[in-house]
């Protein structure tokens, strides 16, 4: 399985602004209930999004200036909560390509990773510099740098992490470990026997 | 050198370091549920994959069942596609499914440990972030997406950096009335929700050492509320004795040799951790959440934070929205609150011991007029236990309606949800905007107890009033 290096992304910005914006709030469990991700995309963050009649309620989503944003900016401890990854499908299906928020929550993480979605961690200053930029002009380029660990947008310039081992498979095409743990397979049946629980 | 049991079981389960630095682990077991489980299985076919070890993977329905129908159809048409996608899916690939023809159904994270399929020095993975749960057992448990599903069924394994250890000890001693729910809203409060990030916790102390599984069970289960992807108490015969005969715990010799594996993996004494936190049993009070997430909790003789008596920015504006949610008046007691709705379940509660300790004190009493209260165990196993304590019937006397075996409405993707913004008194394990199926309905978290108590008073009480538990 051959993935794409996906070494940094370009595109316009959102601001989804707040701290710990949990899964339920990105994908609330009742659009859960089907058997594939197809259409989750349309439900992202949809009780914040929407009124009970379906109308429109105050949200970023929902502002023309920023439709076709592939960008997500947000707070602290983003994707705590649920381990579904209903919630990263859906920001992807939505058409972000990449986030950038103060933090996130360990299994979302894992999720959005193992889907090419680059979760870079910057500082809240530095955030606030981006989301300025993008409220001032939304259709402000930004450039999403995985490889280098940076943000560029109109000029400037911020710092932005991601841990080494997402960095490293991100931009050497490997975020889908499938093909990796398949190779391993034989390891996997020698280290079993050395389990009793799984050797019996 | 002395040894974590993080650092133990991760060691015996590591199959090789991957290329970007990341562990592939082995998964000793795997449990899966119809909710995120499906996409897996369509990934596996899409690639052509088989499941490596279907006797390592062992299914149930737990979240989409409805708890006032027994028979199939369901209701809801997407339920039961869901349903019969993972029946399916099981028959397929020749995977364990526990359904409830089987009587064994029930929440993935009470069936486990109530078979014996959970057992300590083991890694377990499961869809559904709440598998901490296991880590009571002295397991490293993880819940995972879904694409990790998929990598779990075709490879036995999952790719995953290895996590910093936490020790928690709760010493002294717990005031009656107090529980392993309020012990746990407590940490998270203390640590904050996303305080873990990064960490597996290590619970310990006189309080855990005392603990019972099932008490320790709704320590683990909250774990990752405060951010902490993994969360275990450290096997001791307390384990052992709750593993002793069940279904798929080991027999006769086989089972001795088990227990000294087992005890093997304790934590050694002296050993690394990353951090340590000391938590006083004693100035843990019965605990309720004010807020839209699980570390906006006071005791119940506190008061509702009010954003202008903090500096902090943030604090201010994360009160400012948690109480325009809720509708809570800042400054106010949470004691007294009106409540519309009492849900006594979920991973977190649904044991036979909280039913047992709940109904205890609930002979005699009466739902309050006008709150709908609702008690569902948490498994098959359970309810049955209940049945034959007739504690099923103390619930139905006092006004409960005694439910089938699910999820019930910790998340409300069954028929069981709150209407417009009720405001539910909940055993449950999260508090998020909308988390029990109304986009404006609002949750306070607590303990079994403590919903008991506010399903009678009709508002939140102090349950050792109310059931005069201190005496």
């Amino acid at each position: 399985m051959s993935l794409a290096k996906i070494t940094s992304v370009t595109g316009r910005g959102v601001p989804v602004t707040g701290n710990d914006i949990d899964t339920d709030r990105i994908i609330p469990a009742r659009f859960m209930k089907c058997v594939t991700f197809d259409g989750l995309g349309e439900f992202l963050f949809y009780d914040v999004r929407k009124n009970a009649d379906g109308s429109d309620k105050p949200h970023p989503l929902n502002e023309a200036r920023f439709k076709g944003g592939t960008i997500l900016l947000s707070g602290a401890n983003f994707g705590c909560g649920s381990s579904r990854e209903h919630a990263p499908q859906a920001i992807q299906k939505y058409g972000f390509k990449a986030i950038i928020a103060e933090g996130y929550a360990e299994i979302f993480f894992g999720n959005s990773t193992t889907l090419g979605i680059p979760c870079m961690t910057a500082a809240r200053e530095d955030i606030a510099k981006i989301a300025a930029a993008v409220e001032a002009d939304p259709k402000l380029e930004i450039t999403v740098d995985v490889g280098a660990q940076q943000v560029r947008f109109g000029g400037q310039s911020v710092p932005a992490t991601i841990r080494e081992s997402g960095r490293d498979a991100l931009i050497n095409g490997r975020w889908d470990a499938i093909g990796e743990l398949m190779e391993g397979l034989p390891a996997v049946k020698a280290t079993a026997t050395t389990l009793p629980y799984l050797a019996a | 050198m002395p040894k974590s049991l993080f650092q133990k079981v991760w060691d015996a389960h590591t199959v090789r370091k991957l290329a970007n630095g990341q562990t592939q682990l082995l998964i000793g077991t795997h449990l899966i549920h119809e909710v995120t489980s499906p996409q897996a299985f369509g990934m596996m076919r899409d690639l052509g994959l088989k499941v490596l070890m279907p006797h390592r993977t062992f299914a149930t329905v737990d979240h989409i069942v409805p708890t006032d129908q027994f028979a199939e159809p369901y209701s809801d048409p997407l339920a039961q596609t869901m349903m019969e996608e993972l029946r399916k899916n099981c028959a397929a690939t020749g995977i364990t499914f526990f359904d409830r023809a089987s009587g064994k159904q029930g929440i993935v994270h009470i069936v486990g440990p109530e078979q014996g399929i959970t057992q300590p020095g083991t890694t377990i993975a499961c869809g559904d972030s709440h598998t901490s749960t296991h880590g009571a057992f002295g397991a490293i448990a993880f819940g995972i997406g879904t694409s990790q599903v998929r990598d779990v069924l075709a490879t036995q394994t999952m790719a995953l950096g290895a996590l910093k250890v936490r020790r928690i000890n709760v010493t002294g001693k717990l005031h009656p009335g107090v529980y392993a729910k309020d012990v746990i809203l407590h940490i998270i409060r203390t640590l904050g929700v996303n305080g873990g990030t990064g960490f597996a916790y290590e619970y310990a102390g006189e309080v855990l050492d005392r603990f019972t599984m099932e008490e320790r069970m709704t320590v683990c289960n909250m774990s990752i509320e405060g951010g902490a992807r993994v969360g275990y108490v450290n096997p001791d015969e307390t384990t052992f004795a709750y593993l002793k005969g069940r279904p798929y715990a080991p027999k006769a010799a086989a089972w001795y040799a088990a227990v000294a594996n087992w005890k093997s993996f304790a934590s050694d004494a002296g050993c690394h951790y990353d951090d340590v936190v000391n938590i006083n049993a004693s100035e843990i009070a019965p605990t309720v959440t004010w807020g839209i997430n699980p570390a906006q909790g006071i005791s119940i003789n506190e008061l509702i934070p009010d954003a202008t008596k903090t500096e902090v920015a943030d604090e201010k504006a994360s009160i400012d929205e948690a109480l325009a949610y809720m509708k809570l008046k800042p400054g106010a007691p949470i004691k007294g609150t009106k409540i519309d709705v009492a849900f006594m379940g979920s991973c977190t509660n649904g044991r036979l011991s909280d039913f047992q300790e709940v109904a205890k004190y609930l002979k005699g009493k009466r739902v309050a007029p006008g709150v709908k209260a609702i008690a569902v165990p948490g498994s098959q196993g359970v309810g049955v236990l209940c049945a034959s304590l007739g504690i099923d019937q103390v619930f139905r006397d006092a006004g409960f309606e005694w439910r089938e075996a699910g999820c019930s409405m910790c998340l409300a993707m069954n028929p069981d949800k709150l209407i417009g913004d009720q405001l539910c008194a909940s055993s449950s394990n999260r508090n998020f905007k909308g988390r029990q199926g109304s986009p404006t309905g609002r949750t306070l978290l607590m303990s079994p107890l403590m919903v008991a108590a506010a399903a009678v008073t009709g508002a939140v009480a102090d349950a050792r009033e109310v059931f005069a538990v201190n005496n």
